[in-house]
């Protein structure tokens, strides 16, 4: 059986049967009522036939429920775009040779887990020599300097030691949240270097769990990569970004 | 203990050997010398709290005052204690003028040494009852209302607020947690001042404060009598405020701290010299007051591999039991951290785990062993994270670790949700109770791939440590040679806190905590010099 790609639906076992499972608590003592006050509520996100399976009482008032409902909202696929980033993954050597060849210079990279965030797994990931699932971090690529700044950088930091080391590429890590503070971290960022004057002198690329490169472009970086990144992936992105700009820049002057 | 599985005795002894040289070298080091923070911890316990006109904690504004004069090398206790007695007013009040900048401590007259000792002691005995009446407070109760068994159920809130977190943490007991630890603000490890009051704003956690702990103190012995369990209080003893943070934790009865010898140094960056001196006198308070320390060595496999490094956990474990040694801390209070971390996606992963946890157990045989969940493979699926978790539960009761940190299914993604901790908990609790006497049902394979592994671990961990102990912990810090950071001995955050003592510094506390700890006292001290007639 074929799906309507213009009425797409959750499929649990039959095709728009709309299965969705969900789970959350609410601040109410557990009960009948608490449990009806659930399956209301699931009611309201738009389900039909919702079903409290579990009910447990955290203490303090608050009440956890899993509750499966069926969704009546469809999408149409057909109409779906995402931004993608539009560059070819290379591997460790490939990425070597197109710096040799194609840029004929060292790149300089660098990397912080920036704000309050004290979780470096992201950026040792993809900076660290050892990398990551078996993927060379970027210090282990003889064609460019890498910098790890660590965690909890102040955005003011980043950008005065990014002019200091001329980098062409700043790479910046967001892992743990709490209440959105990532994001205010991140926009930070770009507010500061457009004040100075200094967004377009860097590649600016965000990365973490909860990073997207849609998210990314809305923040005002060039791109953004989520879970599962490797090294490879960004700096094969970052190599032909700056390769097309520095076209852009000699054809600029050559104009001129 | 029994030995269920083989290791080879002579190892183990080397091992230690190696650590203690490298600890009593460092020993000396510490002994001639003091830090702003210790300091500080010295008017704290004198009962200096509260902050000045601009929020400047007053036991930093007391020892600011000396340092800048070039007069804290005696310790601050000598010119407080001499104001005190001049002026005729607590350590508080004289605190209070040194503020308002109304007194100068150094323009008051120094007092006879012999009166001068006779005080500090007065000072300190006075300071160290209210410790011991918590620490005898805390046995009567667990006494009374019983606690949970082995290993702890250990949760973390993380609000940033201290009156969500009692919410929080109350709940979390009610489930069935025996120890709350309220994780602090990030960053906070690298403030020179301990902030004050109750704090309602952070990030990644909640400030800790005296007040704080005062707070959720309170809440978790309501929660407690209630539920008929001791439910413990966890909190941070690292960082720039190492040696206050365990004061105020000493005062306000906490039972955990975490407490880390070298963490600082590599992972945050403080100055080699200055944790170590911290440390010291932390861990002399925690012990006194009866507090399990944490160490850890879990972050020594946040980036490494955690098999390729995981003899360095085991040689770190062994380097904080012998600075815990010689700041009187006995292996009862050891929490030695280590954590469950290797990929999942290896076959046999989980026998190396195994070997990993039995091998500390036997090492350590005394310490309640912390144990960390896996964070590193944790990847948004929660559904494989929660099996994840229940592997790792089946590990501890295996082979009977202390305390269990528990892991949560939502970990990499969000600070914890208040049903994923009531998950994490019911999982403990289904394994642990499922499987709670399976260790004694078991003995290793000799010559088995358990059995090898451990071998292989603690060779590998000797070697380091003897290497270690031949150039010394400084070096071996400098040359990258513990999780591969490299530190310099100049380097780091508060270096311009580290002060030489002079021949006559004088630190009543530490003197009456080396007394009643058992501890030698320190070359030249007062109560060494001083006629033992009082």
């Amino acid at each position: 059986m074929n799906a309507d790609l213009t009425r797409v639906k959750p499929y649990g076992d039959t095709l728009d049967d709309g299965m969705v499972q969900l789970s959350f608590s609410l601040p109410v003592p557990a009960g009948l009522e608490a449990k009806e006050a659930a399956r209301q509520l699931v009611m309201k996100m738009g389900f039909d036939d919702p079903q409290v399976y579990h009910m447990k009482d955290l203490g303090e008032n608050y009440t956890f429920f899993i509750v499966y409902g069926k969704c009546q909202h469809t999408i149409d696929f057909t109409q779906i775009r995402v931004p993608q980033v539009k560059s070819q993954v290379m591997n460790f050597y490939e990425i070597n040779q197109f710096i040799r060849d194609k840029i004929g210079r060292k790149l300089v990279v660098i990397g912080a887990c920036t704000g309050t965030d004290a979780h470096t797994v992201g950026i040792d990931a993809i900076i660290n020599m050892k990398g990551y699932n078996g993927e060379y971090g970027l210090e282990r690529y003889p064609e460019i300097d890498a910098y790890n700044l660590g965690s909890q950088v102040p955005n003011e930091e980043l950008i005065m030691k990014a002019v200091e080391l001329n980098a062409d590429v700043i790479l910046v890590s967001q892992v743990v949240t709490q209440k959105g503070v990532h994001l205010t971290n991140l926009t930070e960022l770009v507010d500061l270097l457009e004040v100075e004057g200094l967004r377009d002198r860097f590649i600016l690329i965000c990365g973490g769990p909860r990073i997207s490169h849609e998210l990314a472009l809305e923040l005002g970086y060039d791109a953004g990569f989520g879970p599962g990144s490797l090294a490879p992936d960004v700096a094969s992105y970052f190599v032909q970004e700056l390769l097309q700009r520095e076209k852009h820049r000699n054809s600029y002057y050559a104009s001129n | 203990m029994e030995q269920k599985l083989k290791l080879d005795q002579a190892q183990i002894k080397r091992a230690r050997k190696a650590a203690e040289v490298i600890a009593k070298d460092m020993d000396e080091f510490i002994a001639k010398r003091t830090t702003v923070a210790v300091e500080r911890t010295v008017l704290r316990l004198m009962g200096v709290d509260g902050v000045d006109a601009e929020g400047v904690p007053l036991p930093n504004v007391v020892v600011d005052h000396l340092l800048e004069k070039g007069e804290l090398s005696q310790g601050v206790a000598t010119r407080m204690i001499g104001a005190m007695l001049y002026l005729e007013q607590s350590a508080q009040e004289v605190a209070e003028r040194v503020a308002q900048g109304s007194i100068d401590l150094t323009e008051i007259p120094l007092v006879d040494y012999p009166i001068l000792v006779h005080t500090g002691q007065k000072l300190a005995m006075e300071g160290l009852n209210k410790i011991a009446a918590n620490r005898l407070q805390r046995d009567t109760m667990i006494k009374q209302m019983g606690e949970g068994k082995k290993p702890y159920l250990y949760v973390i809130v993380a609000t940033g607020d201290i009156y969500e977190d009692v919410v929080q943490g109350k709940s979390a007991a009610r489930q069935g947690a025996d120890i709350i630890a309220v994780i602090r603000s990030t960053g906070q490890s690298l403030i020179d001042y301990v902030p004050y009051g109750a704090t309602r704003e952070g990030f990644g956690g909640t400030y800790a404060t005296q007040e704080n702990f005062r707070i959720m103190r309170q809440a978790l012995d309501e929660v407690g009598k209630e539920v008929g369990r001791y439910i413990r209080l966890c909190n941070y003893c690292s960082g720039l405020c190492m040696p206050e943070i365990a004061a105020m934790g000493a005062l306000e009865r906490l039972d955990v701290m975490l407490n880390d010898a070298l963490y600082g140094i590599l992972f945050r960056d403080i100055n080699m010299q200055r944790t170590l001196i911290d440390q010291a006198f932390s861990r002399m308070i925690n012990s006194y007051a009866g507090i399990i320390i944490n160490t850890g060595e879990d972050n020594y496999l946040t980036t490494a591999d955690a098999i390729e490094a995981a003899h360095t956990v085991l040689a770190s474990q062994f380097i904080n039991e012998q600075f815990a040694k010689f700041a009187g801390l006995p292996p009862e209070q050891m929490g030695l951290g280590h954590a469950f971390e290797i990929n999942p996606e290896i076959e046999d992963g989980f026998l190396l785990e195994v070997a990993q946890a039995q091998m500390a157990r036997q090492i350590f045989p005394d310490a309640p062993l912390k144990y960390m969940p896996p964070t590193k493979h944790m990847t948004g699926n929660i559904f494989r994270g929660h099996i994840q978790d229940a592997m790792f539960n089946l590990v501890s009761v295996l082979t009977g670790q202390g305390i269990q940190l528990l892991g949560m299914m939502t970990e990499a993604m969000h600070t914890p949700h208040i049903h994923d901790r009531q998950l994490a908990i019911e999982n403990a609790q289904y394994i642990f109770n499922n499987a709670r006497h399976l260790s004694e049902e078991i003995y290793f394979k000799p010559g088995g791939r358990i059995e090898k592994r451990a071998q292989e671990v603690l060779d590998k961990a000797v070697m380091m440590l003897e290497e270690v102990q031949e150039i010394g912990l400084f070096a071996a810090l400098e040359k990258g040679m513990l999780a591969d950071v490299k530190r310099s001995l100049e380097g780091g955050k508060g270096l311009d806190g580290v002060i030489e003592r002079t021949d006559d510094y004088f630190n009543p506390f530490e003197d009456e905590l080396r007394e009643r700890l058992k501890l030698p006292q320190r070359e030249g001290a007062a109560y060494e010099r001083r006629s033992y007639t009082s």
